[in-house]
């Protein structure tokens, strides 16, 4: 049933492309029949019964067993529920902060949404300070809504940011290629020098290294890795590394 | 929609990396970024891109009655478009602070300083000058607005050239550009506005800032100056206290700028009047990204063959003659032999031959049953009969000759047959 769309995996898909989910026309009678699911993640839609539209150009990627989606190039967020995004908080009013993530509108954060917050202790954070945060609520109808806990009511690394670090963005396609389980930019990175590095899903990164020299070079390294060849990455920091030491 | 803000932590790094003589995209104190200057395919449009910032100017003419104070003077008109597409927090069709301040300090630069003749654009005094108007756009907001509009202002309106005008009596013509070629501005200066940003009330500064840089700035100074070391105006915004040696040392800063940037802006507007003479690609064909997939499918294009001929010729006549290869056997399987794999085709020719080969020896067996037929005496019409059904099969192609060989031979046959016959 989706042979068609397991052939075009890994081939760029452009928007318009059709699949047809037709049924298979010929049904062994020894096998029990068993319904086949599919999970359509960004950049393909359901269209009509049987039918599935691309409407994102991209790379189709596929996961077992039944996912797929299109990795594209994009720099526009639109915000997920359960993504860890990097916002700015823009306005304290009452007893909600509204934080800009780079999104179509701001998000709201309770001020009891932090680890150990109550009516009287109020977490200590300014206009302009950063936030680490995971969105509970997104979707086309309501205001996004973030928290700074997990469901234990534990920070587990979100929360504010401490002083110094730089902040700076990439497009989405990056931050997903940094956030993959054996990244090969991270494992690059990694052999240059000791950083800490915050990546929201929102294409914002946070870097903070032992000298501004330091975070510069990582910044700017990072910045131009979107354009870059394997080949060409590696070889331009292992340059990095003998320059910088 | 709002701009994204500036968070604490950036603003607190810029400033400390200012500190340390570091910028975020690694210039020193001093540098311009990268700047490129290229034209549209129409005279007085050129684009400007300093580092990630991009603008656009277009200069265009029309014929207006001039002012009452001036009457036998052109009018000069400059107009900034800050539009979304640079930045999200420009707004379409309102004057914003920025706006003003830009066209302002424009005007100053370019109008006020009188780098343009405006008399050399008045055709009827009194009745009928030349507005020049300069418009322009911002497509890309990476900082430093200012001096990239100058530029491109200024260098579109070098390039500019409006149509020449005859006047008869009373009557006044516009000649088309095919008519009489058109006349440049005549322009005696090229003013180029240079910036420079202070940190730390005037401590540290910088030249050519970018966006974020601008947004932690205390104050800006701009200096309009020519080649020639002249200031044309000069404004410090923010609010902040300069010395005067602050000041002498920016416009010391500033006439090198100028010189490099006046020398860059002739170089370009050299190449586009060599490309366009040329009848090249220039403008915005030029500027079109070679090697890569902008349509699903090609479109035939004329290609430009004056030479191809001759230089095909001369490359035919200089080429080396290709050393001798002998087909060597290749065994792709083992029981399977390959001769000459991976060598050109010579199959055409040999089918030809083979045919001959083959009608020759279509004729050459038939002869030689002829003669067995003649060796063998009796029963030898069905024989030939049958043989000719064959023919006919096994070469449906060769078909006509072979049924006439056949037919001819069945002839013989029957000739011959009948003098067997007879010798019966």
């Amino acid at each position: 049933m989706f042979s068609g769309l397991r052939e075009k995996v890994g081939q760029v898909l452009v928007p318009g492309d059709e699949f047809s989910l037709e049924v298979q026309e010929t049904l062994s009678l020894t096998e029990p029949l068993k319904p086949e699911k599919v999970l359509l993640g960004p950049g393909l839609k359901r269209r009509g019964d049987r039918k599935l539209l691309v409407v994102k150009s991209g790379v189709l990627r596929h996961k077992q067993p039944h996912v797929f989606w299109v990795e594209n190039h994009q720099r526009r967020y639109v915000p997920a529920k359960g993504e860890t995004i990097i916002g700015i908080i823009t306005v304290k009013s009452g007893d909600v902060f509204k934080l800009d993530f780079g999104g179509s509108e701001q998000a709201s954060l309770s001020y009891l949404a932090f680890e150990g917050a109550t009516k009287r202790n109020r977490p200590n954070v300014q206009v302009g300070d950063l936030v680490f945060a995971q969105f509970i609520v997104a979707n086309q109808h309501m205001e996004p809504e973030l928290v700074c806990v997990d469901s234990a009511g534990r920070a587990n690394g979100l929360g504010v940011f401490g002083a110094g670090g730089l902040l700076f963005s990439v497009s989405l396609g990056l931050v997903r290629r940094l956030l993959r389980p054996r990244s090969d930019v991270l494992s690059d990175l990694q052999k240059l020098f000791p950083c800490e590095l915050v990546v929201g899903m929102n294409g914002r990164l946070w870097v903070k290294a032992s000298s501004i020299q330091q975070t510069l070079i990582i910044c700017n390294l990072l910045q131009s890795c979107e354009t870059m060849t394997t080949a060409q990455r590696q070889q331009l920091f292992r340059r990095a590394a003998q320059g910088a030491l | 929609m709002k701009d994204t803000p500036l968070s604490n932590c950036e603003r607190d790094f810029l400033l400390k990396a200012i500190e340390e003589k570091k910028r975020l995209d690694g210039r020193q104190t001093y540098d311009y970024r990268k700047m490129k200057i290229t034209f549209g395919t129409d005279y007085g449009c050129c684009f400007v891109d300093l580092g990630k910032t991009r603008v656009m100017a277009q200069v265009s003419g029309e014929l207006v009655a001039p002012k009452e104070n001036r009457p036998n003077e052109g009018i000069m008109f400059f107009n900034i478009e800050l539009s979304p597409m640079a930045s999200p927090a420009f707004e379409q069709g309102r004057q914003s602070e920025l706006s003003v301040k830009l066209n302002r300090q424009l005007e100053r630069c370019l109008r006020n300083s009188k780098c343009i003749d405006t008399e050399s654009l008045c055709v009827v005094s009194g009745e009928k000058v030349w507005q020049i108007r300069v418009d322009v756009h911002m497509l890309n907001h990476d900082g430093n607005l200012m001096d990239a509009a100058s530029i491109a202002a200024i260098t579109a309106l070098c390039h500019f050239k409006r149509p020449d005008v005859g006047i008869q009596g009373d009557e006044v013509t516009v000649y088309s550009p095919e008519e009489r070629d058109p006349i440049p501005l005549s322009i005696y200066h090229m003013p180029i506005s240079v910036s420079f940003s202070f940190f730390q009330q005037g401590t540290y500064l910088l030249v050519d800032p970018c966006e974020r840089e601008e947004r932690v700035m205390d104050g800006l100074l701009m200096i309009a100056m020519n080649k020639h070391r002249e200031i044309c105006s000069i404004q410090s915004s923010g609010g902040i206290m300069l010395l005067k040696e602050q000041v002498m040392r920016c416009s010391k800063i500033a006439s090198v700028k100028v010189s490099e940037i006046t020398e860059l802006i002739s170089k370009a507007l050299e190449n586009d009047k060599r490309a366009r003479k040329a009848g090249g690609r220039c403008g915005f064909a030029e500027s079109m990204p070679q090697e890569r997939i902008t349509a699903l499918k090609t479109d035939e294009t004329s290609v430009e063959m004056t030479d191809a001929s001759e230089r095909a010729n001369d490359i035919v006549e200089n080429a080396e003659v290709p050393p001798q290869t002998v087909p060597s056997p290749v065994v792709p399987a083992p029981g399977v032999g390959q001769v000459g794999q991976g060598l050109q085709n010579t199959w055409g020719l040999e089918e030809e031959e083979e045919d001959g080969d083959e009608e020759e020896e279509e004729q050459k067996m038939e002869e030689e049953q002829d003669e067995k037929e003649d060796s063998r005496e009796g029963d030898v019409v069905e024989i030939s009969d049958s043989e000719e059904e064959e023919v006919v099969i096994l070469h449906p192609e060769t078909q006509d000759k072979s049924s006439k060989n056949a037919a001819s031979s069945s002839n013989q046959k029957g000739g011959k047959t009948s003098k067997q016959r007879e010798k019966k």
